[in-house]
Formats: structure tokens, C-alpha cells, sequence
């Protein structure tokens, strides 16, 4: 059992019989430790993808089976970033962070006499994705960038074994963007945990992903499987390499011929 | 935290007095001034009689030879109106959750409401009346059933309209109806809480007038009423401008309230 997601023949129809259906067939696997890229046209089904595996929806047809266990209900060892942060303006952004320890089992029981250890995690990856010391500050009181960070840490204080982002740096402008590629790179390298990204940005996916999966246009399916060939770790340099932007360059055009063959 | 949003304040040089005001803050007070320096002017020089519109001055005249029954009549009315009001944010804050709990209850109970609030409050007095007899029952009552109405409606808007990213976020990490709502829906729908207060009050304020007029023998609606049946017409505005003034400082309170209690609120929209 090494695959940590498996999706098999999926279908997913939202609003009853006669709705958009969504997804059609799609099937991937994504291992443990994986780092797995998704990238498609847009209203592909990319979202509906990341709520499939997260159990959010559950699909009409096929099976969804997360770390071994069919999933029928959200399962609590995924963490979720989206490209609106969504941080609460009333809570401080160690608040906010320290959120979803609140909610999952596992944690909540032991929150309140543990606190203090909770609060240093928080800490050391504020420190980590570099916003040392705005813990006390309000989310509204950050810069989109510095949000979209934050968002980064809520996601991962629960320790997920599965990091789900979808277009997290979809808003952000492109030295900010480069610099967090650095902090998940470093992220996935440092811990044992298993990432699926879903962009639109296809620089992005061949930096960071092991494997890149091209969906088709809606109804979605996997239409390709990349691997992705650079050695790790890599360094920004390298998004300047011919062979990388080759990469690049061939997935743009799947996307483009999936986008005219809807 | 408020460090960072206050401006700073330069030391200044002093100025002529009249550079110095803060107009601003000043202009409340000179726009009222002005109203009435123009109503009375307008009253001399029409010569309109007193019996159709009493000047400023004849009516603080009334205003003070009628203290003693206009501020007993103004505590009574200050009385049944706040008690009202406070059973509607009551009222208004359980049914509010209840309603923005859920999409079904929300959708069901939504056009009741509407056609609960349609209904002319006025209209309820006499039944209120026959319930519970002359007095400040029914005004207290009224007052809660006009001002209960935006307090429900701001607080089920507030848990309804909670972002889907943030329910997703936490519903993947197995909460449940009640944890989104202890979270987020409830803090969330508190500025639009403390913001229908506002509303909330003024309408209060309304609704015990309306029925001390015709079903009481206290409070300023009744004061008026009967000042009116002798044609006591400056006492008539003697009791309005006692209304108007309770109804001031009350709404300034909520404001305050307001501005204590969410101050995240007009934070958080003023940096969008
Ligand atoms: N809650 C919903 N109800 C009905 N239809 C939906 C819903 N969410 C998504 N859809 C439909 O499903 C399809 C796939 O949506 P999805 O959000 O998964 O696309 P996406 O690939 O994430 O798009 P984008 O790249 O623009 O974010 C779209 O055609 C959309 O209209
Ligand atoms: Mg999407």
C-alpha cells in the first residue's frame, strides 16, 4: 500500500440527475511523499478534484480511497489551502493558525493543557514561511502575500499527511510567488508529507511537482501523466534551463489542444 | 495593534480660534442650532398662530413649564421602549441563529418573516390590548415586535452568507454543523448584530409611541395624545423634541456599542 490517494473511474455530477457533470472517469494515483501537480483548462474540474479527495463531495460513481480507507466523509488528515486565504478578521493570525486544531479529534482534547507547545509549532512555522513575529497581528493588518503565507501554516499545523493546495499563489505577483515555491519546496523536503497542487501557473508545476497530471476539458479526466525529470533539490536557477522550459512548453500545448478539443 | 491605525499627531502651533475648531465635530450641533434659528425665523415672519406651528422658543417655554410631567412621561416611555428593545435582541439573536442555521430553515421561515414584518404594527395594538389590558404591556410589547424584525434578519443574513473556502477548509478537517457555527458563524454575524441595534432602537422607539398613543395613560404617546385633544400644540412638540432626544442618545449608544464590540469589522472592510 504505497499509494496514499487513489481515485478510480470517478464521476462527479453537481446538482442531481440533469447537472454539470463535473468530472467523468478520472482516475490517478498520487504515492506517499509525492509531490503531485494538477493542470488543466479552467472549469476543468481541478476544484471539484481536490473536494473529491478531501471528501467533501462524494462522487456518484467510483471509488476514492484515501490512505487505504474508502472515504466516505472528510477525512481530517488533509490540509487545505485555497487562493483566498480566508482567515477570520476577528482572530489574531496565531489565532487563526491555531484554528483547525480546534476542530480535529485528535488534537482538541489535548489543546487546552498543551497549549503552549501548540503556540510554539505555530511560532516556528511562522518562522519558517517567514513572518516571524506577526503572529499578534490581525490578518487584515498583513499584505496579500503575507496572508496567502499564513494560510500556508493553518494548513499545516495539524501536521497533514496530505497538503492540498488549489492555486495558492493564484493572486500573488511573481517574486512573492518564487519565494513561496522556496518555502513549500523546502516544506515537502523537510517533512513527510504528501502534496497535491492544483495551477494555473505551468512554471509552478514543473518546479515543485514529482508528477504532473494534465486533465482534460469539462468533464474532466487525466488525459497525461508526467514525470517530471530534475533532480532535487532544485534550485529557482533552474526554471531558466532549456530542458525546463521544454517541459514547460509541452505541457502548454496539451492544455491548448485539450482546451480546443471542448 | 491600534498604534498602527492612529494617525500620528504633530505637535501644533497655535492658531487663530477659528482655525482651531474641529468642524467636523462642531457641525452636529451648529446644523441643529441652525434648523431651529430658521423654523423660528420662518415662524415670525409668516406669523404663523402657535396652534399650527409653534416656534423653538414657545415651545422650550412649554418645554420647561411642563418639566415635571414631560420627563416622568419621557422615563416611562425611555422605560417600555428599552425593555422591549432588550426582549427583542433577545428574541431577535435566538430566532436570528435559528433561522441561519440551516438553508431549510432559512428558506422557510424567510417569506413568514416578511409577511410577519409586513404586517402594520399598529394594527396589533388592539389585539395586544385585549390580551393584557391598558398600559405598558402593550407598549412594551410593540416595541418588541417592530424592533425584533431587523435583529433577526441581520443575524440569519450573517450565518448565511459564511465564505464557502472557510467551510471547506474546516469541514475537511471533520467539523460539524455546530463547530462552523461556534467559529465562524456566530463572530461573523456579530457586526451585523450590534449594526441592526442601531436600527433596532430608532424602531423601538416607534412602535411604544405608536401604542402609548392609543391604548395608555403614560408615557410621552399618551402625553402627546391628550396635550393634542386640548390643543396644546407646543406642548404637542415639547413631547416630540423630548422623543427626538431619547432617541438620539439611545442610537448613540448602539453606535458605541457597535464600535466596541466589532471594531475588526470596520477594520477589515476600510483595508479592501
Ligand atoms: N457547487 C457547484 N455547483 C454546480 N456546479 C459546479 C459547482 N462547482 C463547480 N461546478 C461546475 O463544475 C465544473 C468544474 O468546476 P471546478 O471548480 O472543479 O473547475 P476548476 O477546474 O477548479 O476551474 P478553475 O480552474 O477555473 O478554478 C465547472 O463547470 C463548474 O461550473
Ligand atoms: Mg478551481
Amino acid at each position: 500500500m504505497t499509494h496514499l490517494v487513489s481515485i478510480e473511474n470517478v464521476d462527479m455530477r453537481y446538482g442531481g440527475a440533469s447537472g454539470t457533470l463535473a468530472v467523468a472517469d478520472l482516475t490517478f494515483k498520487v504515492d506517499k511523499g509525492e509531490f503531485a501537480a494538477v493542470v488543466g483548462p479552467s472549469g476543468c474540474g481541478k476544484s471539484t478534484l481536490m473536494r473529491l479527495v478531501t471528501g467533501l463531495h462524494i462522487p456518484q460513481a467510483g471509488n476514492v480511497i484515501v490512505a487505504g480507507q474508502h472515504v466516505t466523509e472528510p477525512v481530517s488528515i488533509v490540509g487545505m489551502a485555497f487562493q483566498n486565504p480566508s482567515m477570520l478578521p476577528w482572530r489574531t493570525t496565531l489565532d487563526n493558525i491555531l484554528l483547525p486544531l480546534e476542530i480535529v479529534e485528535r488534537h482538541r482534547k489535548r489543546l487546552r493543557a498543551h497549549k503552549a507547545e501548540y503556540v510554539e509549532k505555530a511560532e516556528h512555522l511562522l518562522e519558517v514561511v517567514g513572518l516571524k513575529d506577526f503572529g499578534s497581528k490581525y490578518p487584515w493588518q498583513l499584505s496579500g502575500g503575507m496572508q496567502q503565507r499564513a494560510n500556508l501554516c493553518r494548513a499545516l499545523i495539524h501536521e497533514p499527511q496530505l497538503l492540498m493546495l488549489d492555486e495558492p499563489f493564484g493572486a500573488l505577483d511573481a517574486f512573492t510567488r518564487e519565494e513561496l515555491w522556496c518555502v513549500i519546496r523546502d516544506l515537502h523536503a523537510a517533512q513527510d508529507v504528501t502534496i497535491v497542487l492544483v495551477t494555473h501557473d505551468l512554471r509552478e508545476a514543473v518546479f515543485l511537482a514529482d508528477k504532473i497530471l494534465v486533465m482534460s476539458a469539462r468533464p474532466g479526466r487525466v488525459l497525461r501523466e508526467h514525470r517530471v525529470p530534475f533532480a532535487r533539490p532544485r534550485d529557482l536557477e533552474i526554471t531558466y534551463d532549456k530542458a525546463f522550459n521544454d517541459v514547460v512548453h509541452e505541457l502548454h500545448g496539451e492544455i491548448a489542444s485539450a482546451r480546443r478539443a471542448a | 495593534m491600534s498604534a498602527v491605525i492612529e494617525d500620528i499627531q504633530k505637535p501644533e502651533p497655535a492658531r487663530p480660534l477659528i482655525a482651531r475648531i474641529d468642524w467636523v465635530k462642531a457641525s452636529p450641533w451648529l446644523y441643529t442650532v441652525a434648523l431651529f434659528a430658521i423654523w423660528e425665523a420662518a415662524v415670525r415672519i409668516f406669523d404663523l398662530p402657535y396652534t399650527v406651528l409653534p416656534a423653538p422658543s414657545r415651545i422650550f417655554a412649554a418645554l420647561y413649564q411642563y418639566w415635571s410631567p414631560i420627563w416622568k412621561n419621557s422615563l416611562q416611555t425611555l422605560y417600555t421602549t428599552t425593555l422591549g428593545f432588550l426582549m427583542a435582541v433577545v428574541g431577535g439573536l435566538a430566532l436570528g441563529l435559528f433561522i441561519g442555521w440551516s438553508k431549510v430553515i432559512y428558506a422557510g421561515l424567510y417569506p413568514l418573516m416578511i409577511g410577519f414584518n409586513a404586517v402594520p404594527k399598529v394594527a396589533v395594538v388592539p389585539i395586544l390590548v385585549i390580551w393584557f389590558g391598558i398600559g405598558a404591556v402593550p407598549a412594551m410589547l410593540t416595541a418588541f415586535l417592530i424592533s425584533f424584525f431587523p435583529i433577526v434578519v441581520n443575524v440569519a443574513t450573517g450565518l448565511a452568507t459564511i465564505e464557502p473556502e472557510t467551510e471547506d477548509v474546516l469541514r475537511a478537517l471533520g467539523a460539524k454543523k455546530l463547530d462552523i457555527m461556534l467559529k465562524v458563524g456566530i463572530p461573523r454575524s456579530m457586526p451585523y448584530f450590534f449594526g441592526s441595534l442601531k436600527v433596532a432602537i430608532t424602531l423601538a422607539f416607534v412602535g411604544s409611541v405608536v401604542s402609548e398613543t392609543v391604548a395608555s395613560n403614560y408615557g410621552l404617546g399618551n402625553l402627546m395624545s391628550s396635550a393634542q385633544s386640548q390643543f396644546n400644540v407646543p406642548l404637542v412638540f415639547a413631547g416630540l423634541l423630548a422623543l427626538a432626544v431619547e432617541g438620539i442618545v439611545m442610537y448613540s449608544i448602539m453606535a458605541w456599542v457597535e464600535k466596541r464590540m466589532t471594531g475588526w469589522a470596520h477594520r477589515s472592510t476600510m483595508s479592501h
